[in-house]
C-alpha cells in the first residue's frame, strides 16, 4: 500500500511524458529537418576548396550556378553572353593543363602547379579556370577568382534544373522536382477520386449491408499492402502495359506513377468519403424521394453535396498521400530530373529524389543539406494539407 | 400540375445505369485488390520452399533464399514495438484518461495527427539526423527500429485511444466508489476491458512497420549482408528494401525476378496474416466482451 | 364528404414486429386529421404508408389495402410510385432543408420531374413561399443557403418546398416538435390556410395541437387503431378507456 503511493505519481508523470511525446517528435522532426535544411542556404553551389578564376582583363566579377554549368557545358560559348568583352570562352581545367605541360613543367611534386597556371591563365584572355583553391589563392597574378552566387531560396524554388552532382557547380532547382510530384499526385486524385467516389457511394447508398460488410473490409485491406510491393507490382505490370499502349522507349512514367499512386489513394478516399456520405440524416434524404425524386437524383443533388466538405477532405487526404509517397513514385516514376511536360515522360518526385540521393550525397555536404531542403519543403507541403483538412473536416461539425 | 412523363422514365434508366455504374466500377476496385493479391500470390507461391525461407542469399542475391531479410524484419518489428507500444499506450492513456479537454488536449490531437500524416521519407530524413548522426548509433538496427518506432507511435496512440474512449464509464465509477485510485482503476479495470482492442492495434502496427522501406533506407538497411546481425548496433537486410534493390537496382534484375516475387510473396502474406489475426482478434473479443 | 384516403385492413410488419394490424379508415378530403398516440404506437408508420416511403425500409411487408382516391397505391406500377409522390407532400419532424439556396430548395421538386421552363419555375417558387407565409422574409436572400434561416423559417420553406409541385394531400410528421411556440403558432395558422386547397394528414403527440388544428383524430396504441372520429368527439367524448386515458394524460 505504501509502494504503491510511491509508485502512482511516479508512473502517472511518465504517462504525462509519454502523452506530450508526439508533440516533441513533432518539434525534433522540425527542428532536425530545419537545421541542416536551412544551412542549404548561403552556401555556395562550387565545390568546397575549389574555386574560379577568370583573367584579370575580364570584367565578368560575379556568375551564378547556371551560367557556370551553362559555360562549362559549351552552352555559353562567348563572354559577351554573361556581360563581358567579346571573345570565346576557353575552359581551362587540370585535363587542359595537363595538355598543356609536361610533367617536368609541373614539377615532381606538382609544386609548379600555381606558376603553370598563371602562364596559362595570361596567355588566354578568355579563359575561365577551374582549380583547387590551395593551387591558386594568392598566387595567380595573372587571374582573379570569379564570385559565385550562394545557393538562395529564391534560385531553390524557382530554378528548372536538378543537377546535384554537376561540377564546378552545382545547380539545385526545386522546379522540375515540385511539378514532377505535383503532377503526379494530382492525376492520380484525377483517377482516384472520381472511382473511388462511385464506390463510396455505393457502399453508402446502395449495396445492401450483407454486400457491404463483406466489400469494406477488403477494400481497407489495400491499404494495408507496402507502398514497396505496389512499387513493385507497378514495376512488372503497369509499367509495362503503359510502355506498351503507348508504344513508348521506356513504361516508367509520370502516368505509371499516377496509376499506382491512384489504387494507393483509393481507400483512402472511399473511407473517408463513405463516412461523411453516412452523415447525410435520412429525413433529408426521405424528404427528397418524397418531392419524387430518384434514389440517384437524391444522391446527385442532395446527400453528395450534403457531404461536399468530407469528400473534399477525402481528396486533400489522398493528395496528401500521394505527394508524400516514396517507394512507389521511386520505383515507377523513371526518375529523370527534368521539366515534366508530358505524362507519358519520365519525372521524378521530391520523395524519391530524397530516398534515391541521399546515401549517395556525402554527409553534411552541399548535396546532403539541399536534399533535407527538399525535406523541409516536402514537410511543409504535408503540413498544410494536415491543416486543410482538419480546417475543412471542423466545418463539418 | 402535369409533369412530362418521359421524365420518370429517364429517371428510372438514369438511376439503373448509375447504379450499375457504382457497382461495376466497387467491384473493379475489389477485382483489382484480387488481381494484385492474386498475381504476387500466383508468382511467388513456386519460389517458396523451405530452403527460401531459411537460406541466405548467394549469386548476386539471384539465388539462394532471403532468411536475413527475414530475420531483419523481425527485429525491426520487434524493437520499434518495444519502443512504440509502451509510449504509445500510455500516451493514448494520457490522452482519453488525464488530459482534461481544451487547448491542450487539442493540440496533442492535433499533433498526433500531424505525425500520423509525416511522409515516411521524412521519418527517413529525420531518423538519419537524430539517431544515426547526431547520437552516433550509425546505420544500425538500434536507429532502426527507433525511426519505425517513431512511424507506428501515432498508430499505436489512436488505437489505444480509441478503445479506452469504448469503455464505458461506468466501469470506472464502479472502481472509484470501490475507492480505487485512478491509476489503480485503469490499470485493473480500464485496461484488460480495452486490451483486446489495444492488441488489434499492436498487429496492425506490426503490419505497417513490417512493410515500411523509406524510412530504413538510411537508419538501417543493408543492400547486401548475407550473415546475421550480432547486435543491435549491426545493419540488418529487411524484406521491403530487399525486394526493392533486387527489383530495381543491380545488374541482374532479371535473373533476380523469381526472388522479387517470393519476397513479395512474403510481404503481402504478413499483411493478410495480420488483417486476419486482427479480425480473428476483434471478433473473439467482441463476442466476449460487451462494450459500449 | 368522400374519404380522400382509404385503408382496408393494412397490417404491416418490419421483419418479426408487427407495426400496424388491421387498420381501417378513411380520411375525409379537405380536412385536416390529426393521428396522435405514444411514441411508438405506428401513427408515423401509418402516415408514411400513403407516400410509400415504408419501401425504403428492408424487410417490410405490407397486406391490406391503401387506396388514394380510390386506386389501391401498393398496386400501381413501379414507374407511377413517382407521380404518386408528387400528389402526396410530406412535411418532417424537424425541419430538413436541402444544401442548397432558398430558391433551389422550392424549385428541386419541379426540376428532379423534368420542369425546365425557367419563368414557370420562378413563378411556381414566388407563388408557394407566399402560400406558406414566407415570401416577405426571404424575398430578398432567394440566393442565400437555406441553412441561414431560423428553425421556424427552416420549416415553413420545407412546407413551401412541399407545395410547389402541387400535391392533393400533405403529410406532416410531428412538424412543430422542433420548434418554438411562436414559429409553431405560425406552422398551426398555416395548417388551417391550407386545408381549403389540401387534406392533410398530421401525426402529432401534442394533444393540443391536435384539437387547435384537427377536424379529425385517430387514436393508435400498440399498433392498433382504437378510435377515429370529429376531434371534438375524441378529446370531449372518447368512446374507448384507452382514448380517454391518454387524452386526460394519465399515460404516454
Amino acid at each position: 500500500m505504501r509502494l504503491r503511493k510511491i509508485t502512482e505519481p511516479v508512473f502517472e508523470r511518465l504517462i504525462k511524458i509519454c502523452g506530450y511525446s508526439s508533440g516533441f517528435i513533432v518539434l525534433l522532426i522540425v527542428i532536425f529537418l530545419f537545421k541542416e535544411g536551412i544551412s542549404f542556404f548561403n552556401l555556395s553551389p562550387v565545390d568546397e576548396g575549389s574555386t574560379l578564376w577568370v583573367h584579370n582583363s575580364n570584367p565578368v566579377k560575379e556568375l551564378d550556378a547556371a551560367q557556370i554549368k551553362d559555360i562549362f557545358d559549351q552552352k555559353i560559348d562567348n563572354w559577351k553572353a554573361i556581360g563581358g568583352n567579346d571573345q570565346p570562352i576557353e575552359l581551362f581545367t587540370l585535363d587542359e593543363l595537363g595538355e598543356a605541360f609536361t610533367a617536368e613543367q609541373l614539377g615532381p611534386k606538382f609544386e609548379y602547379l600555381p606558376k603553370c597556371i598563371d602562364s596559362y591563365m595570361d596567355s588566354l584572355p578568355g579563359a575561365i579556370g577551374f582549380f583547387p583553391e590551395k593551387q591558386t589563392v594568392g598566387l595567380l597574378k595573372s587571374a582573379k577568382e570569379v564570385e559565385v552566387d550562394k545557393v538562395s531560396f529564391s534560385t531553390f524554388i524557382s530554378d528548372t534544373e536538378w543537377f546535384p552532382t554537376s561540377r564546378p557547380a552545382a545547380r539545385m532547382g526545386i522546379m522540375p522536382l515540385l511539378l514532377g510530384t505535383l503532377l503526379v499526385s494530382f492525376f492520380a486524385i484525377l483517377f482516384a477520386l472520381p472511382l473511388g467516389l462511385a464506390a463510396s457511394i455505393y457502399l453508402a447508398e446502395i449495396a445492401d449491408d450483407r454486400v457491404r460488410k463483406i466489400l469494406k473490409p477488403i477494400i481497407e485491406l489495400l491499404a494495408g499492402i507496402p507502398s514497396v510491393v505496389y512499387g513493385f507490382f507497378g514495376l512488372v505490370v503497369i509499367v509495362p502495359f503503359v510502355q506498351n499502349t503507348f508504344n513508348l522507349p521506356v513504361g516508367e512514367t509520370a502516368l505509371a506513377g499516377s496509376i499506382v499512386l491512384a489504387i494507393m489513394a483509393l481507400p483512402t478516399i472511399i473511407t473517408v468519403s463513405e463516412d461523411a456520405l453516412r452523415t447525410t440524416p435520412r429525413a433529408m434524404k426521405e424528404a427528397s424521394l418524397a418531392l419524387g425524386a430518384s434514389q440517384w437524383q437524391t444522391i446527385r443533388k442532395v446527400i453528395v453535396p450534403y457531404a461536399a466538405s468530407g469528400i473534399t477532405a477525402a481528396a486533400i487526404l489522398g493528395i496528401g498521400r500521394a505527394i508524400g509517397e516514396t517507394m512507389a513514385a521511386l520505383m515507377v516514376t523513371g526518375n529523370s530530373a527534368i521539366m515534366p511536360h508530358s505524362l507519358l515522360q519520365p519525372v521524378r518526385t521530391i520523395p524519391a529524389t530524397i530516398a534515391a540521393e541521399l546515401g549517395e550525397a556525402p554527409f553534411g555536404g552541399l548535396h546532403f543539406k539541399a536534399l533535407f531542403a527538399l525535406g523541409c519543403i516536402l514537410f511543409i507541403i504535408t503540413l498544410i494539407i494536415n491543416l486543410l483538412v482538419e480546417r475543412v473536416s471542423a466545418k463539418r461539425r | 400540375m402535369t409533369f412530362p412523363e418521359s421524365n420518370d422514365r429517364r429517371k428510372k434508366i438514369g438511376q439503373a445505369v448509375m447504379f450499375g455504374v457504382s457497382k461495376g466500377i466497387s467491384y473493379g476496385i475489389v477485382a483489382l485488390l484480387f488481381l494484385i493479391l492474386f498475381f504476387i500470390i500466383k508468382q511467388g507461391i513456386g519460389v517458396i520452399s523451405w530452403e527460401f525461407l531459411t537460406a541466405m542469399p548467394t549469386d548476386g542475391m539471384t539465388k539462394g533464399g532471403i532468411y536475413p531479410a527475414i530475420i531483419g524484419t523481425l527485429y525491426l518489428v520487434g524493437g520499434s514495438m518495444l519502443f512504440a507500444f509502451p509510449v504509445g499506450v500510455m500516451a493514448g492513456i494520457y490522452v482519453n484518461e488525464y488530459a482534461v479537454s481544451g487547448p491542450m488536449k487539442r493540440f496533442i490531437n492535433m499533433m498526433t495527427n500531424n505525425l500520423a500524416g509525416v511522409p515516411s521519407i521524412i521519418f527517413g530524413l529525420f531518423g538519419m539526423a537524430l539517431f544515426v548522426n547526431q547520437m552516433g548509433f550509425g546505420a544500425s538496427i538500434l536507429a532502426g527500429s527507433l525511426t519505425l518506432g517513431l512511424l507506428a507511435l501515432p498508430i499505436v496512440i489512436r488505437t489505444t485511444e480509441e478503445s479506452l474512449k469504448s469503455v464505458d464509464d461506468t466501469f470506472r465509477q464502479a472502481s472509484y466508489a470501490l475507492g480505487g485510485s485512478k491509476l489503480y482503476t485503469i490499470r485493473k479495470v480500464v485496461l484488460p476491458i480495452a486490451l483486446p482492442n489495444i492488441l488489434t492495434g499492436l498487429i496492425l502496427a506490426v503490419g505497417r512497420v513490417s512493410g515500411e522501406t523509406a524510412p530504413i533506407l538510411f537508419t538501417v538497411a543493408a543492400y547486401f549482408l548475407p550473415r546475421l546481425p550480432n547486435s543491435i548496433m549491426d545493419q540488418c537486410m529487411a524484406l521491403p528494401y530487399h525486394l526493392y534493390v533486387i527489383s530495381t537496382s543491380g545488374t541482374q534484375i532479371e535473373a533476380s525476378r523469381p526472388i522479387a516475387y517470393g519476397t513479395a510473396f512474403v510481404l503481402v502474406a504478413i499483411v493478410l496474416i495480420v488483417n486476419i489475426l486482427a479480425a480473428l482478434l476483434r471478433n473473439y473479443f467482441g463476442k466476449k466482451v460487451k462494450m459500449n | 364528404m368522400s374519404n380522400k384516403i382509404e385503408t382496408i385492413d393494412v397490417n404491416l410488419h418490419y421483419g418479426d414486429f408487427h407495426a400496424l394490424k388491421d387498420i381501417s379508415l378513411g380520411i375525409p378530403e379537405n380536412s385536416v386529421t390529426a393521428l396522435i398516440g405514444p411514441s411508438g404506437c405506428g401513427k408515423s408508420t401509418y402516415l408514411r404508408l400513403f407516400n410509400r416511403m415504408n419501401d425504403l425500409i428492408p424487410e417490410t411487408r405490407i397486406t391490406g389495402k391503401v387506396l388514394l382516391d380510390g386506386e389501391n397505391i401498393y398496386k400501381i406500377k413501379a414507374t407511377k410510385i413517382d407521380a404518386l409522390r408528387r400528389n402526396v407532400g410530406m412535411v418532417f419532424q424537424k425541419p430538413n432543408p436541402f444544401p442548397k439556396s432558398i430558391f433551389e430548395n422550392v424549385a428541386y421538386g419541379l426540376r428532379v420531374n423534368g420542369i425546365t421552363d425557367k419563368s414557370f419555375i420562378e413563378g411556381q417558387v414566388e407563388k408557394t413561399l407566399h402560400q406558406a407565409a414566407l415570401w416577405d422574409e426571404v424575398k430578398d436572400k432567394l440566393k442565400k443557403s437555406a441553412f441561414e434561416l431560423s428553425g421556424g423559417q427552416q420549416q415553413r420553406l420545407c412546407i413551401a418546398r412541399a407545395l410547389a409541385i402541387e400535391p392533393s394531400i400533405i403529410l406532416m410528421d410531428e412538424p412543430a416538435s422542433a420548434l418554438d411556440p411562436i414559429s409553431t403558432g405560425k406552422i398551426e395558422d398555416l395548417i388551417f390556410e391550407l386545408k381549403s386547397e389540401f387534406t392533410i394528414v398530421i401525426v402529432t403527440h401534442n394533444m393540443q395541437q391536435a384539437g387547435r388544428v384537427s377536424d379529425y383524430t385517430g387514436f393508435f396504441y400498440l399498433g392498433s387503431l382504437i378510435e377515429f372520429g370529429k376531434t371534438r368527439k375524441i378529446f370531449t367524448n372518447p368512446s374507448k378507456q384507452e382514448t380517454e386515458n391518454y387524452i386526460s394524460g394519465r399515460f404516454g
